[in-house]
């Protein structure tokens, strides 16, 4: 799937604030994700992206604002948000002393996923990862790169609506990097929305739209090729840096 | 509830893929109270003794004899003038010396009075004190033997020692190092699994995950309350069938306290977790903060009466300290819970106490 200007939202941020006592992190925020798409969020480091995604993902409260994830409300309804969302963190959080089939297991457990189901989709995972041979290798023996797409899978093991990727591609070569920005349109083919933050520009490409942090605030939001039209840019990394050289004047 | 269990069994994977902790969990209450129960005894056997006597009389022989053959002393050397005591201190195996005064008997026939003098080797104080004591223990019942047939007035004290009668050092350690060592595997534990999580990032998943934060909290601490109770056990076990420690009161009674001692260990383990991310700050803060004063201020070694009256006030607000009254007061008296109710209730308040701090400290931390 892809930006569609008629689906639902199925995020909604309206002046979301959040402050760390007299430092604000997130400024008034406002901005809408679509059903089924590929949202980047982009920023340089300290922008306020995680601050925001963990809000999102209920990890954190904000100041004030109001926020619907999934149609659901963020203050009353946290319970539902949490079985229809996914998170993974810039640390591929697996547990090292478990195997791989393990994880898989323990993640899907704590989403109530049945023992057929799970096994299945363990199944279908290892198959699908190439990974057969791993099964019962416990993860710290496994490379980065494995960790990371098994990371990915096992934040989408339960079919959840969103899934929040936070800088996902952190400290992975070029080549891995593509191979997992495949799994995440596959995942967004299935009908998965993806919010993703990157500081990576080329990543941006791929997203169907981005929205770009600025000392706390969305300094611009729309498709990439929108977005070069309107700066007039090559690239995306060209467009982040008149942004960024904006904030310097 | 089936999320929970599986998160119960994630939980027994680490700790038993994990042989370190392994090792602390079973290998080390087995070993300090060993250690313990054997080094650290505060009776002591066969000193050397050095026996000075000018007079060489029958009841100057009488008397070493009594001190020799009482099982505490060995004799190391007669000496025949003043200048060998230094001699004999200094070169260090000799713990006492005991001296008798010329014409021992005769002055004690004809005047009643007879001096013997007693020096100790002060540079370990402790040790002796207690020689000072048994020998002079032994003399005064040589002169009760004496006396009974000669003056018609004495006063014959009979001691008798309760609840330990033949002063066994291990009946004090093993209440201690129950304390200690469930202190150390609860509290030190569970502090560092759940900061383990946060420095793996896994925490974070499970806080966006379904399971609710208390099932989170209760599935780390659950393996430990199993596993700590085993160790309890251990070391009763151990105590009775290697040291002979008593349970003289209600072994149930027993477990249900250590049951609750180890619940607020566990819940002030959760706390040290709420108040850092680092599993090293976490460690620091375990065995500085909580060992020393386990050890230190909780009567287990050092009685907490005799400390400065400031420093008892710090013994008052540590928890194993109350525990350590209660486990004697079980194996060693025989007491029921009517006897041990208020040290109940104050670890119980601590317990509650811990677990809110924990729950605000995690409010804040989210928000």
């Amino acid at each position: 799937m892809s930006y569609r200007p008629e689906a639902e939202n199925i995020i909604i941020v309206k002046d979301l604030v959040k402050k760390f006592g007299s430092f604000t992190a997130n400024d008034h925020l406002n901005f809408e994700v679509k059903k089924g798409e590929i949202f980047g969020f982009l920023g340089a480091n300290g922008a306020g992206k995680t601050t925001a995604i963990r809000i999102l993902c209920g990890l954190s409260y904000p100041t004030s604002g109001k926020l619907n994830v999934g149609g659901f409300d963020i203050y009353n309804e946290r319970e539902k948000i949490k079985r229809n969302i996914g998170y993974m963190s810039q640390k591929f959080s697996l547990y090292d002393d478990l195997t791989v089939f393990e994880n898989i297991r323990f993640y899907a457990g704590i989403y109530g996923l049945r023992k057929k189901v799970i096994d299945k989709r363990a199944a279908d995972l290892m198959h699908k990862l190439d990974m057969k041979e791993a099964r019962d290798k416990l993860i710290r023996d496994i490379p980065l790169g494995w960790k990371q797409k098994l990371a990915f899978s096992v934040a989408i093991i339960h079919d959840p609506k969103i899934v929040f990727l936070d800088e996902p591609t952190g400290g992975v070569d070029p080549v891995t990097r593509r191979q997992f920005w495949d799994m995440i349109f596959e995942a967004s083919r299935k009908g998965i929305t993806v919010f993703v933050t990157t500081h990576y520009m080329d990543e941006a490409e791929y997203c169907d739209r981005v929205s770009i942090m600025v000392d706390g605030k969305i300094a611009a939001l729309d498709t990439p090729d929108n977005l070069k039209k309107h700066y007039g840019a090559g690239s995306m990394n060209e467009v982040f840096l008149k942004l960024a050289r904006v904030k310097v004047e | 509830m089936k999320r929970f269990l599986g998160f119960v069994v994630k939980e027994f994977y680490h700790i038993f893929r994990d042989y370190r902790t392994l090792l602390i969990l079973f290998g080390l209450p087995a070993i300090q109270l060993l250690l313990f129960g054997f080094v650290i005894t505060n009776e002591i056997k066969d000193a050397r003794i050095a026996i000075f006597d000018q007079s060489k009389d029958e009841v100057t022989r009488r008397i070493s004899e009594k001190v020799l053959s009482s099982g505490y002393f060995i004799l190391d050397k007669n000496l025949s003038s003043y200048k060998e005591i230094e001699q004999v201190f200094r070169q260090g195996n000799v713990k006492l010396v005991l001296i008798f005064g010329a014409d021992f008997s005769k002055k004690l026939d004809k005047t009643g009075n007879a001096r013997v003098q007693i020096i100790g080797d002060a540079s370990d104080p402790n040790t002796a004190n207690i020689l000072v004591n048994y020998l002079q223990g032994i003399l005064s019942n040589y002169l009760i033997s004496l006396n009974a047939r000669k003056i018609p007035m004495q006063i014959i004290p009979e001691v008798r020692m309760m609840y330990n009668s033949q002063m066994k050092g291990v009946y004090m350690f093993v209440p201690g190092l129950m304390a200690m060592l469930l202190m150390l595997i609860s509290a030190l534990m569970t502090s560092l699994s759940i900061t383990k999580e946060k420095e793996l990032g896994t925490m974070e998943l499970l806080l966006v995950s379904p399971l609710k934060p208390i099932q989170i909290i209760l599935g780390k601490v659950f393996p430990y309350v199993f596993l700590a109770f085993i160790d309890a056990c251990i070391i009763i076990i151990l105590g009775n069938t290697v040291f002979g420690v008593p349970v003289v009161g209600s072994v149930a009674l027993l477990l249900f306290e250590s049951l609750l001692f180890i619940c607020m260990a566990l819940s002030l383990g959760i706390l040290i977790s709420t108040i850092t991310n680092s599993q090293q700050i976490a460690m620091m803060i375990s065995l500085v903060a909580l060992m020393l004063p386990t050890i230190l201020l909780s009567g287990f070694i050092f009685p907490v009466e005799n400390m400065p009256l400031v420093l008892q006030w710090f013994c008052h607000i540590m928890p194993p300290k109350y525990f350590i009254t209660i486990i004697k007061s079980i194996m060693l008296q025989g007491n029921g819970f009517r006897y041990i109710a208020f040290e109940t209730g104050i670890l119980a308040g601590f317990t509650l106490l811990f677990i809110f701090l924990s729950v605000r400290k995690f409010k804040i931390r989210l928000a």
